[in-house]
């Protein structure tokens, strides 16, 4: 990832939670951390993620999740990345995920689940040393 | 990070906060000069418990606040209380205004808090166990968690339900689930408290057509629906609607229930998620109280009089936590409700000017590293609300940040209560700490801040306008960083957390998987097959047409043409689900969506 370039994530609220002063804070300290943010708001199918992830050509994806609906969420967000050829797009899970469902989420491309307690730092950290330089966009 | 420390530049006596803004008594003086002063040149101040030291002003000296920023002093003297201060002025006797002390003139010893806790998950049934084994080991009243759909008002077989039937609460799509729910419990003999917003009057109207099969008297059944559909858009974020027929929904409530269920909470006016969000104390207060009065204003303009609906208003606080801050808060509450009633609304009766609260631990200040740490802080969280005179009571489980609460950690929540209240011995004696010079203080702060607040929001129009403007939200959003950016930099100690941490095994935890979103739509099926789907049509748009139409009080004694609650109950009783209630109503009002803020 060239310095120059700022990395850009797109925080999203999935699910019909709408606890989102996680969600809130991240997408603050991820900015005042000098990324580019678009936080999506609350209730977004993975579709609309997806979507608003191809359009603003983002590096990296954090899904918000506390009300235990990750394993019916999350596979489809991964399966409609790989439909978009955008499955290079780094995917974090943050909120409230049973250890037990850990691996299952790791095992589908899922980079990182970060539980309760989680310093901001560690997540602003995390996403510097992984992400990856955007290919080439999808077609259109 | 001693390096980073300012060096200190204050020239002058490191006693002058003695002196500032407050005038000491001679004796204090003579304290200050001659007895703090040489201990702090021997041993300075240091922040407690921040073994980093990183709490410092600019001067160098360690901050002392609470936990929602407020400086706090070394010592509370006369001097930190106004010059006209005196007991029947400022605190008065509980049962007589201003309420300072308590709504009861014989506090607990004639009725304790009620221990209410919170609960609901995966299907009706399984819910009806836990129920029936909270009321077993003690607990007084039932209180019922929701789903996420069902909160949000879709039936379990819709596709925004997938993955959230039964997982924050449970799932309950049509007067068959709220039979199952409360089968074998006397609503007549039980308070139930239920946690519904946008669809509140939906779930209320499946309560009493429960209650009347049981054949309770509606009269006499109790219990609150929490309704609040302000705090949605402030903090909770669950709304369905737009903000204008949310509220007229609201009143649709207050008008039928003063008529119909006089011994029934209308509405629980909430602060705890709006402390959950990340407020501060005075921010969870002056926002929850001016909901209140946004409520009042909406429901005189309907032509509703404030002593019909006022005295089933009540109030949802957190405890969180910061001990006296806390106390405070629920002091202040009381004093700043009977104000506002008697000299803004003009109430006459006396049961409209009380502050009646339910309490509830912070499930936010619950982290899920060594949970087992969380007993100790909801016993103190609970021991404030219990000091401050809540009139009934949730203790969170102790894995609250890691899933709902299991058997074990339910129970123990409800043995804190239990501890609190039969072996501390302070609900013997009321408002214990009144009197004390640092609660006092805190409490007309906590006044005084709340009625600065109330300037800002009156300026702008009321709460639905501030709302629209997001100045709620915002300054919940800022307190909510400004706290996360202080736990991080160490300036607050969170045990187990930033200091004291320990490598451990997860706990076990209640764990709910897809059977039961299988289980209720099964039943959603066989009760389509079942059920006159004509006759759910026909009622459903009679209740359309209520719902487009404008409700006006009438002289003649009877509730609005147009309240929307009878039509509500016809639909319920023919098996309309919830789902299919809101849909209906969707298509009259449509939908809600926020301009977010980050």
């Amino acid at each position: 990832m060239p310095n120059e370039a700022k990395i850009r994530v797109l925080v999203a609220k999935p699910g019909l939670d709408g606890h989102d002063r996680g969600a809130k804070v991240i997408a603050r300290a991820l900015r005042d951390a000098g990324m580019e943010v678009i936080y999506t708001g609350l209730r977004q199918t993975p579709e609309m993620i997806v979507n608003a992830a191809v359009q603003e050509d983002v590096n990296v994806i954090g899904l918000s999740i506390l009300s235990g609906a990750h394993n019916a969420i999350v596979p489809r967000v991964m399966d409609l990345l790989k439909q978009h050829h955008v499955d290079d797009i780094l995917v974090l899970v943050g909120g409230i995920i049973p250890d037990q469902d850990v691996d299952a989420l790791k095992k589908i491309g899922v980079a990182a689940i970060f539980q309760p307690g989680t310093a901001m730092d560690s997540i602003v950290q995390f996403i510097r040393a992984n992400v990856k330089p955007r290919g080439v966009p999808a077609a259109g | 990070m001693p390096e980073n420390k300012p060096k200190p530049t204050v020239a002058e006596s490191p006693i002058s906060d003695v002196f500032e803004g407050r005038h000491p008594s001679p004796s204090e003086k003579e304290w200050a000069e001659n007895t703090l002063a040489p201990t702090l040149d021997k041993a300075p101040e240091k922040p407690i418990g921040a073994a980093s030291g990183v709490n410092l002003d600019e001067q160098g000296h360690a901050r002392f606040t609470t936990i929602s920023g407020v400086p706090v002093r070394r010592l509370y003297t006369q001097a930190d209380l106004p010059e006209d201060w005196n007991y029947d002025r400022y605190l008065g006797y509980p049962g007589q205004p201003p309420f300072t002390r308590g709504i009861h003139a014989s506090g607990y010893r004639g009725k304790l808090f009620t221990m209410r806790q919170f609960s609901g998950f995966a299907s009706p049934e399984e819910t009806n166990q836990r129920y029936k084994y909270l009321l077993e080991h003690g607990g007084g009243g039932l209180s019922v968690a929701f789903d996420l759909p069902t909160l949000m008002g879709y039936d379990s077989d819709h596709p925004a339900s997938e993955g959230e039937v039964g997982k924050c609460g449970v799932a309950i799509d049509s007067l068959e689930d709220m039979e199952i729910l409360f089968n074998g419990i006397d609503l007549e003999k039980t308070t139930t408290s239920m946690t519904i917003n946008s669809p509140a009057s939906v779930l209320w109207a499946m309560y009493l057509v429960v209650a009347e099969k049981q054949g309770a008297d509606w009269k006499k059944i109790s219990g609150t629906i929490q309704n609040d559909i302000l705090k949605e858009y402030i903090a909770q974020k669950e709304y369905i609607y737009p903000p204008a027929p949310s509220m007229r929904l609201v009143i649709d409530t207050f008008e039928f229930g003063s008529k119909f269920t006089p011994r029934f909470n209308t509405i629980s006016i909430s602060g705890y998620h709006i402390r959950e969000a990340g407020s501060t104390a005075l921010q969870e207060l002056a926002f929850t109280v001016y909901d209140g009065v946004e409520y009042v204003e909406w429901a005189r303009s309907r032509g509703l009089d404030v002593d019909e609906f006022g005295p089933r208003l009540s109030f949802f606080f957190n405890a969180h936590n910061d001990f006296f801050e806390e106390i405070a808060k629920y002091r202040a509450a009381r004093k700043i409700w009977y104000r506002l009633m008697k000299d803004r609304f003009h109430a006459k009766k006396e049961r409209s000017w009380l502050l009646r609260f339910h309490s509830q631990t912070a499930g936010v200040s619950l982290p899920a590293q060594q949970p087992m740490n969380n007993i100790a802080r909801v016993a103190i969280q609970a021991l404030a609300a219990v000091l401050g005179g809540t009139q009934s009571l949730h203790c969170d489980g102790y894995d609250e940040a890691l899933a709902l609460p299991t058997e074990a950690a339910a129970r123990i929540a409800l043995r804190t209560q239990q501890i609190i209240g039969y072996e501390s011995g302070v609900a013997q004696t009321i408002d214990p700490l009144g009197g004390s010079y640092f609660l006092e203080n805190l409490t007309l702060q906590m006044e005084k801040g709340a009625f600065d607040y109330f300037s800002k929001l009156d300026a702008m129009g009321g709460m639905v306008k501030a709302i629209e403007r997001g100045y709620p939200q915002k300054e919940i959003a800022e307190a909510s960083y400004q706290f996360q950016r202080a736990a991080e930099a160490n300036e607050k100690i969170i045990v187990g957390v930033n200091e004291f941490q320990i490598e451990e095994e997860p706990p076990h935890i209640l764990y709910i998987d897809e059977t039961v979103a299988k289980h209720q739509s099964a039943k959603l099926k066989a009760l389509r097959a079942r059920r006159s789907n004509e006759e759910v049509k026909r009622r459903l748009d009679a209740l359309k047409k209520a719902a487009a139409g404008t409700p006006q009080a009438s002289s003649n004694g009877n509730i609005s043409q147009a309240n929307t609650m009878p039509y509500i109950i016809d639909a319920v009783r023919a098996y309309a689900t919830v789902g299919e209630i809101c849909e209906a109503l969707r298509e009259v009002y449509g939908t809600y969506t926020e301009v977010s803020i980050t």
